[in-house]
């Protein structure tokens, strides 16, 4: 029968969920690395053992650690626990992330737009995201804050950056949001190796068709009234894009408000917010078998990051937006208010489909009917930061 | 011989339990103890001082015989006692509440 695995980014550690196909008794473990603010854990889709997980910390830094055996043992790629000391130059690289430079300078490849309009050099701060290839179980990509993406080819070892995505020219009209300026989406196309999207919080949603090369804005159709020119090219706060791997270029967003699709690939996007309570939020996905059925949850708004009216509900909608309905069977319909952070909803891909999400109150909960009815997994967790689920055979 | 103390997420991450001791070549500095624990421990290498410009993390303090020694030089000499090993080298992430 097969299996499910949650992996659980929060506050203060990670844990993994596991149950049978079921999804009805669950085994929680965790914490691991209690205490850290562990950003996001994803599985490699090549090898389900190998977990790879970012850990950070205001204290320590960063840290990227991995798994080979699914969750059992963990160590920091290059450096295994209980190596011997060796002479020469530390070998931990695996938390070394640093931006590339201009060729023809050696100074920073560009700058950005700061709080007070200035612009301000690079500086990194943490991995917000890590994305395994879909065949190789040794490269994988991380989103990082301040917003670049870096790709690995030796399982987490060593960080290079993608440095057209920075350099195509925009970047000087990049600006922080409130949680920082982060790349934290990132979706590989599983139908075209070379085809890589990515979403910058707020600079917008951006493309690259030639393994990362070069990079260009897809944000044609994005309406911001917090920005001076609402239509700009770029400064867009995308909060999180979806796909569904079986039909590559068909994207759902969630961008700070409105919900938003497009169907060719990011060229153009309409709104699809609908008869939505409020279309400010985090958190899009889409079901595993029904390319046109999504799931949001609404936040009340930019000032009051919680859900709409003390109601935990997710709003789901099998016509790929539009018209939507809400989803409350065994979720609190009064006093309730957490948020559900931008990774922390995700889909396993059994017959049945099931719909996962955490919240900042520490529940994480599982919907094995496509969100038909919702039970707890665990209510007492620390703020949920990401959610993620494997689908074991 | 040199002790070094470290916050608990770093003994953690390094696999140890209490005091690290350290053989280190003279001079005795900032930056040859710390070289010397991120030879020995590479899984630290980054987690107290930047990459690249070894800069000291800012939520970091190195204290050593009651005084605060993070804004001293990363050559200058450390206290006797902490080259003879009568006293350790400290590691101490600054207090935040909340």
């Amino acid at each position: 029968m097969s299996t499910v695995r949650v992996l659980v980014g929060t506050r203060k550690g990670a844990f993994l969920l596991t149950s049978d196909g079921k999804r009805e008794n669950w085994q929680v473990d965790g914490p691991h690395f209690s205490g850290w603010e562990m950003y996001h854990l994803k599985a490699s889709p090549a090898d389900p053992n190998r977990i790879y997980a970012s850990q950070t910390s205001g204290w320590f830094g960063q840290i990227i650690q991995r798994s080979d055996d699914g969750g059992k043992t963990w160590n920091q790629p290059g450096t295994p626990p209980g190596a011997p000391p060796e002479p020469g130059p530390p070998k931990a690289a695996s938390n070394k992330f640093v931006y590339d430079t201009s060729a023809e300078t050696g100074k920073p490849l560009t700058t950005h737009q700061f709080y007070d309009g200035t612009q301000h050099p690079w500086e990194f701060k943490r991995v917000w995201h890590l994305e395994p290839s879909l065949t190789d179980p040794n490269t994988l990509y991380a989103g990082v804050e301040d917003a670049a993406i870096f790709r690995s080819t030796d399982g987490g070892e060593n960080w290079h950056e993608l440095s057209g995505l920075r350099g195509h020219g925009t970047g000087p009209k990049w600006q922080p949001g409130a949680g920082g300026m982060c790349l934290h989406t990132i979706i590989l196309d599983p139908s075209n190796p070379q085809r890589i999207w990515i979403a910058i919080s707020a600079a917008g949603a951006f493309r690259t068709d030639d393994g990362g090369k070069s990079w260009k804005p897809i944000n044609r159709g994005l309406r911001s009234q917090y920005i001076p020119d609402p239509n700009a090219e770029v400064g867009h706060c995308v909060h999180h894009i979806a796909m569904n791997p079986k039909r590559p270029g068909v994207l759902f967003m969630q961008k700070h408000w409105d919900v938003m699709r497009s169907d060719d690939a990011g060229d153009n996007w309409k709104e699809v917010s609908g008869n939505l309570p409020t279309d400010f939020g985090f958190v899009i996905d889409v079901h595993a078998h029904e390319p046109e059925t999504i799931y949001v949850v609404p936040i009340k708004s930019d000032g009051e990051h919680f859900v709409h009216e003390g109601k935990l509900r997710v709003y789901r909608s099998k016509s790929g937006g539009n018209e939507w309905e809400a989803l409350t069977k065994g979720l609190p319909q009064k006093d309730c208010y957490v948020n559900v952070l931008r990774d922390a909803m995700a889909v396993d891909s059994l017959d049945k489909c099931g719909i996962y999400f955490g919240t900042t109150g520490g529940q994480v909960y599982c919907s094995p009917d496509a969100g038909d009815s919702w039970n707890p997994i665990v209510r007492d967790l620390p703020a949920v930061l990401s959610v993620e689920v494997q689908t074991l055979a | 011989m040199i002790r070094v103390v470290l916050p608990y997420h770093l003994r953690t991450l390094a696999h140890v339990d209490g005091e690290v001791t350290l053989d280190v070549a003279a001079p005795i500095t900032q930056r040859s103890v710390l070289d010397a624990l991120e030879g020995r421990y590479p899984m630290l290498r980054g987690a107290i001082r930047d990459h690249v410009t070894l800069q000291r993390r800012a939520f970091l303090r190195f204290f050593a015989c009651e005084e605060d020694l993070s804004h001293e030089s990363p050559d200058a000499p450390l206290p006797d006692a902490v080259v003879s090993g009568k006293e350790p080298f400290v590691v101490i992430g600054a207090i935040a509440g909340g």
